[in-house]
């Protein structure tokens, strides 16, 4: 389902980040891009609805503040940059939270099938009781997405989901959020600092760069050069691969490093 | 859902029930020796037979136990369940291992408000004659609470912010308590330090029915919250994002502290550690899906006190230690290794 972002400004205190965000996700991996403190997380945040932006999202043709809060819930799961979380607890008991809403005293059946359905169309169903404190920061972040997708949702927001991963885990994780978003026609938003990945894993690229949304499309047209030097200030190499994805690969800065200029004087 | 799977489920909550139904023993064992114990020894049988055939018993026996011994022993549960749960709360909404009512200044806080009722006689609501020493004790641990609330919001502030604002609060209310120690007379000195030292010796039929009152109060409001408090241990972040109002809990769990600790140094005097300690215990056993958490801190916080309750009465042959001095002297050797623990990731 579509989501479509209009005029969303947000501010902390009196210090604007979010200067009239405009953007559109369809069904498919949009990835956001920008250099740090752009935006990209406080965006996701608005979206999700921990914070209150002014301006519109508009979900499925309906602006979000004309839903209910739990349909807001259910609809739209978001998955913040890897917490230190130290919770004391087995994976299927943090992969149920996902569906908070529906969890009684007792813990039903369904519930559990759903707990255990959504570990084993990850691949790590053998972490079921395995406690939470005991897993790598891969296993966590998979744990996570497990958590976000169980209640089914039509919107994924995930906040630098790579963190800390190793390269293969960065591949593997992006190929079960690529899955899971095509079989469950999911409108997956995922905010980014690897170009490589946007540009081999997103159907569409939203660059950000000073609160604004200066560019989207698809890699190849938002991957640039150009770009990546106006907005970065770093000169790259980007070249297309054989099925015409941008692959980065960065030469230099084009500002003077600072912390070299106060060791060199 | 795979057979074995389920299977694996069924085993985790069948060890949770087996941990349910051992401290429940060990808890029914402690209860039923501490009334055995005293200056008149009974013995386990003259006990439970007093217990629920009150009219077969000699007169005597029946004084001890109805009149002596059951209310403190049952005060110790009751006070042990209070700080446990007190405790939990506390730990989770504040996201730090640290936290209890002790060692974040409100027991100091609640006792600052106690003290000052029972020496001068001055309750903040004086229409409230009766129970202005327990709401004297409410209103100073809610202030506290307030107080370290207000920091943990300003600026986002970290849980080592809220650990050292809570120590802040502990010296200021220490400080105020030396005041008022200072300009009282020594029978009033006396009166206050014996009073800090926490003894259940104090305990009436009235006041442990107050007591299990407000225990009885505050447990449904936590329980509709366990999913809640579960999510809060993800992260506010995550919590947000699955719908859970954190400001929110946050104060009610403030709050709902204030009132528990409160009721307990109202009655019982300040008991440090147990906070601390049982939801530790409780952590360590069951984990942290809060429908057990919970329950398990309240039910460790019991069997604590409850033990503390017995070896007050042994441990000098002929004379009630105080109760307070005891639970500390256990809890920091205990606070010690679950600090050497801690790096087996239980928190």
């Amino acid at each position: 389902m579509k989501l479509e972002i209009k005029n969303l400004k947000f501010g902390y205190n009196s210090t604007p980040v979010l200067k009239s965000v405009n953007m559109v996700a369809e069904p498919m991996i949009t990835a956001i891009i920008g250099p740090n403190a752009v935006g990209k997380s406080t965006l996701l945040k608005c979206i999700c609805g921990i914070l209150k932006a002014e301006g519109s999202i508009i979900f499925n043709g309906k602006d979000l503040k004309e839903y209910r809060k739990d349909e807001v819930i259910k609809a739209i799961s978001y998955l913040p940059q890897e917490s230190s979380t130290s919770a004391v607890m087995t994976v299927l008991e943090a992969t149920m939270l996902g569906r908070i809403n529906s969890l009684g005293w007792r813990i039903n059946d369904e519930d559990l099938s759903a707990s255990m359905d959504t570990l084993e169309k990850l691949g790590i169903e053998e972490l079921a009781m395995r406690p939470m404190n005991e897993l790598s920061g891969g296993q966590k972040q998979m744990v996570s997405i497990a958590q976000s997708i169980i209640r089914k949702p039509k919107v994924l927001l995930m906040d630098e989901p790579t963190n800390s991963l190793d390269l293969q885990r960065q591949l593997e994780l992006f190929d079960v959020i690529q899955t899971i978003t095509e079989d469950n026609g999911m409108t997956t938003v995922v905010a980014l600092h690897d170009l490589n990945l946007a540009a081999r894993y997103a159907g569409n690229v939203v660059l950000m760069n000073g609160g604004k949304v200066v560019a989207s499309g698809s890699p190849a047209s938002v991957i640039t050069e150009a770009m990546i030097r106006k907005v970065y200030g770093v000169n790259a190499r980007v070249t297309l691969d054989g099925e015409g994805i941008p692959q980065v690969i960065p030469i230099n800065s084009t500002r003077k490093c600072r912390i070299k200029k106060a060791i060199m004087g | 859902m795979n057979v074995k799977s389920k299977e694996a489920y069924r085993k985790m909550m069948g060890r949770k029930y087996l941990f349910l139904l051992s401290i429940l023993v060990a808890i029914f064992l402690t209860f039923i020796l501490d009334i055995m114990t005293g200056p008149a020894s009974l013995s386990a049988k003259e006990v439970i037979s007093t217990i629920f055939f009150p009219a077969y018993s000699e007169r005597s026996v029946q004084v001890i136990v109805w009149t002596f011994r059951l209310p403190v022993a049952l005060m110790a549960v009751v006070t042990g369940i209070t700080l446990g749960l007190a405790g939990a709360n506390m730990q989770t909404i504040l996201d730090n291992p640290l936290a209890s009512p002790y060692t974040l200044g409100i027991s100091a806080a609640s006792g600052f408000g106690a003290a000052l009722a029972i020496v001068f006689g001055v309750g903040v609501l004086p229409f409230a004659d009766t129970l202005f020493v327990p709401i004297n004790a409410f209103v100073f641990s809610l202030i506290s609470c307030m107080a370290i609330y207000g920091i943990a919001r300003f600026k986002r502030a970290t849980s080592e912010t809220i650990v050292l604002t809570g120590i802040a609060v502990l010296f200021l209310f220490d400080s105020l308590l030396a005041l008022l120690e200072y300009t009282a007379n020594p029978e009033q000195v006396q009166a206050i330090v014996f009073w800090l030292f926490g003894s259940l010796t104090k305990t009436t039929w009235n006041t442990l029915g107050i007591t299990v009152g407000i225990v009885l109060l505050v447990i449904p409001l936590l329980a509709i919250d366990v999913w809640k408090l579960t999510a809060l241990r993800l992260g506010d972040d995550k919590a947000k994002s699955l719908g859970v109002n954190v400001e929110r809990m946050r104060l009610k769990g403030l709050i709902l502290v204030s009132i528990l600790t409160s009721t307990a140094v109202a009655f019982v005097g300040t008991i440090g550690f147990i906070g601390l300690v049982a939801p530790h215990i409780a952590r360590m056993l069951v984990g942290e899906d809060h429908r057990y958490f919970l329950p398990f801190s309240a039910l460790s916080g019991a069997f604590i006190l409850s033990t503390a309750s017995v070896l007050s009465k042994v441990v000098v042959p002929g004379i009630i230690f105080p109760i307070g001095i005891l639970t500390s002297l256990i809890g920091v050797p205990f606070f010690v290794w679950l600090l050497l623990y801690k790096k087996r990731g239980y928190w």
